[in-house]
């Protein structure tokens, strides 16, 4: 281990975290919003769509994000969809975490329970205001924990953004072991930049889960 | 339709060669999960003691592993297990099946632990009373109840690691889509659209090995459930 190797190698690093933490970023949020839609839609059984978003969510939770990449960004060319690469990861982040982030909120919203919705509709609410005002807010409560899962395991996953060339963080380490050959130094600064990442977010998801536990009524 | 892209599987060996890949993902995943999970029950059961210091250091190994993807746990067992051994030319592999094998373990003594202190406290309490040693008390009361507690979460954790396989390539072992980044760039003049077979055949094996899993413990969760 060389202290100055590592020193020398910082200026980089710190390109590629930036660079992990805003593919991590817009890939959580986009999941997070598909996720939404896509469970409401499951839930309330819209005809036709919600068969089909099942399928989405078993095809994508089922294959490994490795391949899904490879397709944007390699086979989906020939058929003349071209993305960057960046895009590429973005948009399999999305279609990757939407559908896990999907399952969190399923699990959510089936926890609800069945008093509340029938209260609802007594009351003489709308499938958008149960949706909005009693399905949503109980669910998300008791979703919290599966996404926060999600959210570890995403970031995680843009690691993997390192096989088509995105310069994040793995990429960067990769990339530089493959110019100095000093792995030791380098696979070193990467494990600490995830763990510089990794461990204040669990610690403040896991306060945010006891925070949210007793978010349910009714039962 | 001489030059259709589908027909790339099937020019020469291909399939075979893609078969091939596959197998080298299988047996790879398989021996991970088998000595991940002996491991893991090992761990899982040490973490129910009362020992805190056993507990802090096998608290620590899960929570290292929960923090690295596991794309940096391979080429941390790629680049430095060798090297401290001191053996050069390790095969990929068998790096591969170390790295899996450490990370299945930590997260499957998380899985035992969980299940085993969800075991109802009167099983233990009544065990105690009969008069079982510890030993015992594991053997015949807490271990059978919290297999099949832990059973979805280990279906579930089977199909991670076999997707996790997808990452081989990356420390160039020859598994399924290392042979068809082959196949795909040696026939690329020919099949254009090539890629979107291989990468397409790819996709549907992984879909076929990991759906099934999935579905499989999403019924048992639901039944515990009820």
């Amino acid at each position: 281990m060389s202290w100055t190797i590592i020193q020398q190698s910082l200026p980089e690093f710190a390109k590629g975290f930036r660079l992990t933490l805003w593919l991590s970023l817009i890939g959580i949020l986009g999941a997070m919003i598909v996720g939404i839609i896509v469970s409401l839609v499951r839930y309330f059984k819209v005809p036709y769509l919600a068969g089909i978003l099942g399928a989405y969510v078993e095809l994508a939770r089922n294959t490994p994000l490795l391949i899904q990449l490879f397709f944007l960004y390699y086979a989906f060319p020939v058929i003349g969809w071209k993305m960057s690469a960046a895009t590429c990861g973005i948009v399999g982040l999305i279609f990757l975490g939407g559908a896990y982030m999907a399952e969190g909120f399923s699990g959510g919203f089936n926890g609800v329970a069945k008093t509340q919705l029938e209260s609802g509709k007594a009351l003489g609410m709308s499938d958008w205001q149960l949706a909005r005002y009693v399905v949503f807010p109980q669910g998300f409560a008791l979703s919290v924990p599966a996404l926060a899962a999600n959210v570890i395991f995403l970031i995680k996953e843009t690691s993997i953004f390192s096989v088509i060339a995105i310069p994040e963080l793995t990429n960067t380490a990769l990339d530089l072991i493959g110019l100095y050959y000093r792995s030791n130094e380098y696979l070193f600064v990467l494990v600490i930049a995830y763990a510089i990442i990794l461990i204040p977010l669990s610690l403040i998801l896991t306060w945010l889960e006891r925070r949210v536990r007793y978010g349910t009524f009714g039962n | 339709m001489a030059h259709s892209g589908i027909n790339v599987l099937f020019e020469g060996h291909n399939f075979v060669r893609l078969l091939g890949g596959l197998w080298t993902t299988v047996w790879i995943a398989a021996l991970s999960l088998l000595i991940g999970l002996a491991l893991g029950a090992l761990l899982g059961i040490l973490r129910t003691f009362k020992n805190r210091l056993l507990r802090l250091i096998l608290r620590l190994y899960l929570e290292f592993f929960r923090i690295v993807p596991t794309v940096v746990l391979l080429f941390l067992a790629y680049y430095i297990l060798p090297r401290m051994m001191h053996v050069a030319n390790l095969p990929g592999s068998l790096m591969a099946v170390v790295a899996f094998a450490l990370w299945v373990a930590a997260e499957f003594s998380d899985i035992v632990r969980g299940a085993l202190i969800s075991v109802p406290k009167h099983q233990w309490e009544s065990g105690m009373a009969l008069g079982l040693n510890r030993h015992q008390l594991f053997r015949y009361v807490l271990l059978p109840q919290a297999f099949r507690l832990e059973m979805p979460a280990t279906i579930n954790l089977a199909t991670r690691v076999i997707k996790t396989t997808s990452l081989l390539m990356m420390i160039s072992v020859m598994d399924v889509i290392n042979i068809g980044q082959q196949i795909i760039e040696a026939n690329n003049h020919l099949y254009r659209t090539g890629v979107f077979w291989v990468y397409g055949l790819i996709f549907v094996f992984y879909f076929l090995v990991d759906y099934p899993l999935s579905r499989w413990a999403k019924k048992m969760d639901a039944k515990q459930a009820d």
